[in-house]
C-alpha cells in the first residue's frame, strides 16, 4: 500500500488535508465535509475561488486559513467572473511561455445562494463562455451563515426564518430551483449532483468534473445540521436517505446524456427523511403527501431520460 | 505553526496582511468545542476506515498498523463516525470537566 494513501477497495484516497482541522464549522457540518472531500479528489494544483458564505467564514479567519491550495475569496455576484478570469489569465501565461510545467485546474465554489440566487447571472456567462474550469455548489438550502434565510434552493415545506412556518404558512411555498437542470441547458460538457453520504461517488464526480475539458458543473447537497434543525450525528444518514428516498438523485449529464449513478428498484417513503429534521417538524399529512407526489413525479421524470441513454447505448 | 490568537500582535501580521502559511487554521483547536468524546474499541475494528472517509474536522488518522485514531485536540463530538461505524467500534461518551 502507498503510505500517503489509503486504499477502500480498489480506490485510493490521499491522506493528504487540504481544508485543515481547526476550521470553524458547526458540530456536524456536513458542508465541511464536502469541501474535505471534493478537495482530496481536487489534489494540490488547483487554483479555488471561493464565495462568500459558511465555508469561506469558517475557513478564513483572519489571520489563519484552513485551506492550504491557492485561495481567493470573491462575492456572491462575480464568483464565477473571478473564475473566468483566473482561467484566462492561465492560459495567456501558457500561451506566452510564462507558466512552465502543468498549470493548475481552476475551482469555483460558492453555497446554493451564491450559486442558485446571487451568482446565478455570472455562473451563466461562464458557462457560456464554455472556460475551462468546475463549478461546485455546496447546497446546504438556504442562507446558512447569514442565520438561515430562504434561497431559491430552500425546499417546499421548510421552515427558515424568512419562510417561518405557523398558521398562515406552511414554511416555504415555493419548489427547490433545480440548479443542476439549469446548468445542463448551457450544454455544457459535465453536470453532476453528488453528496458526501456517498464519499466515493462524490470524489469520482469532483475528479471527472476538473478534468473534463471546458465547464463542469457538480450540485451538492450538504446536510447542515444547524439549519434543519437535526442531530449533528446524523448529517450523513440524512444525506444518504435524500438520495434514497429519491428527493435528491444521484446522477451525471454528459453530452446531454443522463446517467443515473445510484439506482434504487424502490424510493424510501419522504417521511423517513423528512421527520428527522426540525425544519420539516410542523408539516400535515396533506403537505407530506403534497412533498410525495411531487417527488414520485421529478423522479419518473428523471428515470425516463436516464432510461432513454441505457437504451440508446 | 502560526502564533496562537492569544499571542498574535499586529507585527506578526505580514505585509498587505497576506496569509501565507498554509493550513494555519490548524493551531485552533476546536476539541474544546465538544461535549461529547469518540471512544474507538479496536478488538471490533475492522478497518474499513469509514469513520476516517466521514469525519468532517479529518481528524481522524491511519495508524501505521492500519488502525484508526482520533486526535480529540480537533474533534467536535458530532458523533458521525459512531454513527457510521459498521462494527459499532465507536461510542461516544460525555465529556466531563
Ligand atoms: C451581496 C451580499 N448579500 C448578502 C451578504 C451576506 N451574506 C453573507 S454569507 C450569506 C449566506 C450565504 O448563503 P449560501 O450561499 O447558501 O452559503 P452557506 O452559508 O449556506 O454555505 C449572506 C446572505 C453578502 N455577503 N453579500
Ligand atoms: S451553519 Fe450549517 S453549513 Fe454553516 S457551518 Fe454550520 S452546519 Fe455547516
Ligand atoms: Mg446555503
Amino acid at each position: 500500500m502507498m503510505a500517503d494513501k489509503i486504499a477502500f477497495g480498489k480506490r485510493l484516497v490521499t491522506k493528504e488535508e487540504y481544508f485543515s482541522s481547526g476550521h470553524r464549522a458547526c458540530v456536524g457540518c456536513a458542508e465541511a465535509l464536502a469541501v474535505r472531500l471534493a478537495c482530496k479528489a481536487l489534489g494540490p494544483n488547483v487554483i479555488i475561488v471561493n464565495a462568500t458564505g459558511c465555508m469561506e467564514v469558517v475557513s478564513s479567519q483572519f489571520p489563519y486559513t484552513a485551506w492550504s491550495v491557492p485561495w481567493i475569496h470573491t462575492l456572491f455576484e462575480n464568483t464565477a467572473a473571478v473564475a473566468s478570469g483566473v482561467e484566462a489569465g492561465l492560459k495567456t501565461m501558457k500561451r506566452k511561455g510564462r507558466w512552465p510545467g502543468q498549470e493548475p485546474q481552476v475551482v469555483a465554489m460558492a453555497g446554493d445562494g451564491g450559486t442558485s440566487d446571487i451568482g446565478l447571472q455570472a455562473l451563466s456567462g461562464a458557462l457560456e463562455r464554455g472556460h475551462d474550469f468546475l463549478y461546485i455548489c455546496f447546497d446546504n438550502e438556504a442562507y446558512m451563515n447569514t442565520g438561515v434565510q430562504r434561497s431559491s434552493a430552500t425546499p417546499f415545506g421548510a421552515a427558515t426564518t424568512t419562510s417561518p412556518a405557523g398558521k398562515e404558512s406552511i414554511g416555504q411555498v415555493t419548489w427547490k430551483k433545480n440548479m443542476p437542470a439549469i446548468a445542463a441547458a448551457h450544454d455544457i460538457p459535465y453536470v453532476a449532483t453528488a453528496c458526501p453520504s456517498y464519499p466515493f461517488d462524490l470524489m469520482d464526480k469532483v475528479a471527472k468534473g476538473v478534468a473534463t475539458p471546458g465547464p463542469a458543473y457538480v450540485h451538492i447537497l450538504s446536510v447542515c445540521p444547524t439549519g434543519w434543525r437535526c442531530a449533528p450525528e446524523l448529517a450523513v444518514e440524512i444525506g444518504r436517505l435524500a438520495v434514497q428516498t429519491g428527493i435528491f438523485p444521484l446522477y451525471e449529464i454528459e453530452g446531454g446524456q443522463y446517467k443515473l449513478n445510484v439506482k434504487l428498484s424502490k424510493l424510501k417513503p419522504v417521511t423517513e427523511y423528512l421527520k428527522l429534521q426540525g425544519r420539516f417538524g410542523h408539516l400535515s399529512e396533506a403537505t407530506i403527501k403534497e412533498i410525495q407526489d411531487r417527488v414520485d413525479r421529478e423522479y419518473a421524470k428523471l428515470m425516463e431520460k436516464a432510461t432513454a441513454v441505457a437504451g440508446s447505448s | 505553526m502560526a502564533k496562537a490568537e492569544s499571542e498574535l500582535g499586529w507585527k506578526d501580521l505580514e505585509i498587505g496582511s497576506i496569509v501565507a502559511e498554509p493550513g494555519s487554521a490548524a493551531q485552533y483547536k476546536t476539541g474544546d468545542w465538544k461535549t461529547q468524546r469518540p471512544v474507538l474499541d479496536e478488538s471490533k475494528c475492522n478497518k474499513c476506515g469509514l469513520c476516517y472517509i466521514f469525519c468532517p474536522e479529518g481528524c481522524i488518522k491511519q495508524k501505521a498498523d492500519g488502525y484508526y485514531e482520533i486526535d480529540l485536540s480537533y474533534c467536535k463530538g458530532c458523533g458521525i463516525c459512531a454513527m457510521e461505524c459498521p462494527k459499532d467500534a465507536i461510542t461516544m461518551v460525555a465529556e466531563e470537566e
